[in-house]
């Protein structure tokens, strides 16, 4: 199990949390001008790295709100996005 | 067949059924990933299509990805007619590949109950079996009653937290043992002169354009006039070189066995709700199985809260497990598309063929994997039941959701 840093209570068992996928994954500025492609991509596609890993998390069993951290994929070091509690959830 | 004893069948050591050759400067068809789909295209490429100037190319010891990790459930009942007919037309093959490959893969149709625990699960496992029905393939709903009278060891009491208020029943599902159907098929291929190379991992791609011509690997480069894709949950990694962009997530997925238990566990039983599987080894393991663990993850492991979880399911639904002993846990890495579904067909780059995005459920396809993907490569153009699982999809909003469908965990 990891110890996942929430930016609001501190390192916690990775039972008390949500997992949110890629983080910063923006909806299209101008949607009525987005190709079927495009719309693909943004629906279905996701970055998968072997390596770090920008992602979002939910504190869902403690203060509920959402961070960024960055994971390392292959062996879970995982430490706090730059800007962890600041970047708007767009998705 | 007549019955045999298990144990009494038990192959010959994997050492003395292929060759380890060194890769040669080129073949006409390279695959990537030595696991049960890579094998089982090369099989199906020889034998359908008489290529057989061909490389399986493995990163580690053949067969040791998921396909010696999963829990070895075989079955068809799925949903979708695309999914209907992929399963059904692997579960054929799978019936006749011990005579085949006139080899032992302990195949054992002992069938599968997938469990119904809520009024709306017992609603879509009914739409299920008629969809079933009309795709031929063999399906039954059964009332608690009747589960318990083909599982005794199941707990159908409605005072549980997630009662069994009944089941879908495929008499022909089963379990086969994963090594032997690995080794049966590499030593089949070794026969027909099929290069089975192991320790050599893909690292890159040669191109002309957007026309692939080979591989690089850590054993040098290896010429192909095609490059074929079955390298499971590590297919973005690779895809990534090229800058194709594929939608598939890899996670952990682990699985559990027992000590060795007297045979207690007749069949297989599902649980998409509780997500718990389980069946009984021939040797006499229980093998559990849970949900995938939810971050993406390349570590072939998992968190042990998952395994609590399915664990806790278990017991609740067969009570005498509590005594049992987990004996290994361990993990796989498995790649999930959004529909649930794989991806088999074409790429965008000339000569590169792709096939990934099975999850936690491609076992059971592996045969018919083999037969339509080297359908596609031997015709560069997809086999009538996998041309609705190209990437294409993924645009057209063609999708195959098996997930909210079919009860898709494995
Ligand atoms: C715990 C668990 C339980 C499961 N239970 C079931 C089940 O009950 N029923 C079912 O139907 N399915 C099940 N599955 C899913 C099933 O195992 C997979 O869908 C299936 O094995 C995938 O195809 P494969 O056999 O070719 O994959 P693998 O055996 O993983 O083959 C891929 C191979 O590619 C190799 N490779 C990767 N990258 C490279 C590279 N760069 N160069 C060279 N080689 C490379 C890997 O080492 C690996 O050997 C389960 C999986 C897991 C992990
Ligand atoms: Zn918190």
């Amino acid at each position: 199990m990891m110890l996942i840093p929430c930016p609001w209570c501190g390192p916690r068992d990775e039972s008390e949390f949500h997992y949110g996928g890629q983080a910063d994954v923006r909806y299209p500025e101008n949607p009525g001008t987005v190709s079927d492609e495009e719309w693909g991509r943004f629906l279905f596609y996701r970055d998968n790295p072997k390596g770090v890993f920008a992602e979002r998390w939910v504190h869902a069993a403690g203060c509920r709100r959402w961070f960024n951290v960055e994971r390392d994929t292959l062996t879970n070091e995982i430490r706090p996005a730059h800007d962890a509690t600041t970047r708007t959830v767009t998705r | 067949m007549t019955p045999r004893t298990p144990g009494a069948d038990l192959p010959d050591h994997p050492d003395w059924l292929w060759r380890n050759p060194d890769p040669k400067p080129s073949y006409d068809v390279v695959i990537v990933g030595g696991g049960g789909h890579g094998l089982a295209t090369a099989y199906y490429l020889a034998k359908n299509h008489g290529i057989t100037n061909m490389a399986v190319v493995e990163r580690g010891w053949l067969a040791g990805g998921n396909m010696a990790r999963n829990t070895t459930i075989i079955r068809s009942n799925y949903l979708w007619d695309e999914s209907a007919g992929l399963y059904e037309h692997a579960l054929k093959l799978w019936e006749g590949l011990e005579d085949e490959l006139d080899y032992p893969l302990l195949f054992s149709q002992r069938g599968v109950l997938n469990l119904a625990h809520s009024l709306q699960e017992v609603r879509d496992s009914v739409r299920r079996v008629n969809a079933n029905r009309l795709n031929g393939i063999d399906a039954e709903f059964l009332d608690p009653a009747q589960v318990k009278e083909i599982c005794p060891i199941l707990n159908v009491s409605d005072d549980i937290r997630y009662p069994v208020l009944g089941a879908t029943w495929q008499p022909r599902a089963g379990i086969a043992k994963h090594d032997y159907v690995a080794w049966g098929f590499a030593r089949a291929l070794d026969r027909m002169g099929v290069d089975l190379v192991q320790n050599c991992e893909v690292t890159g791609f040669e191109r002309v354009g957007d026309r692939i011509v080979g591989v690089e690997t850590t054993r040098g480069d290896i010429r192909a006039g095609k490059v074929a894709l079955a390298a499971a949950g590590h297919t973005s990694v690779l895809a990534d070189s090229l800058g194709l962009r594929l939608p598939i997530q890899s996670h952990p997925l682990q699985a559990l066995v027992s000590e060795l238990l007297e045979p207690v566990h007749p069949t297989v039983v599902m649980s998409n709700a509780v997500h718990v599987y389980v069946s009984q080894a021939h040797k006499g393991e229980l093998v559990l199985g849970a949900g995938i663990d939810a971050y993406n993850s390349y570590s072939q492991r998992g968190a042990f809260h998952t395994i609590e979880r399915q664990m806790a399911a278990a017991v609740e639904l067969f009570p005498m497990f509590a005594r049992a002993h987990v004996l290994r846990t361990w993990g796989g890495v498995v790649d999930v598309t959004p529909d649930a579904s794989a991806i088999m067909g074409l790429t965008p780059f000339e000569g590169l063929y792709v096939n990934c995005g099975w999850g936690t459920g491609g076992f059971k396809a592996t045969p018919g994997v083999g037969w339509c993907f080297a359908h596609t490569i031997a015709h560069d153009e997809p086999h009538p039941l996998n041309a609705p699982f190209s990437l294409d999809r993924f645009t057209t909003g063609a999708l195959i959701d098996e997930h909210g469908a079919a009860g898709v965990a494995h």
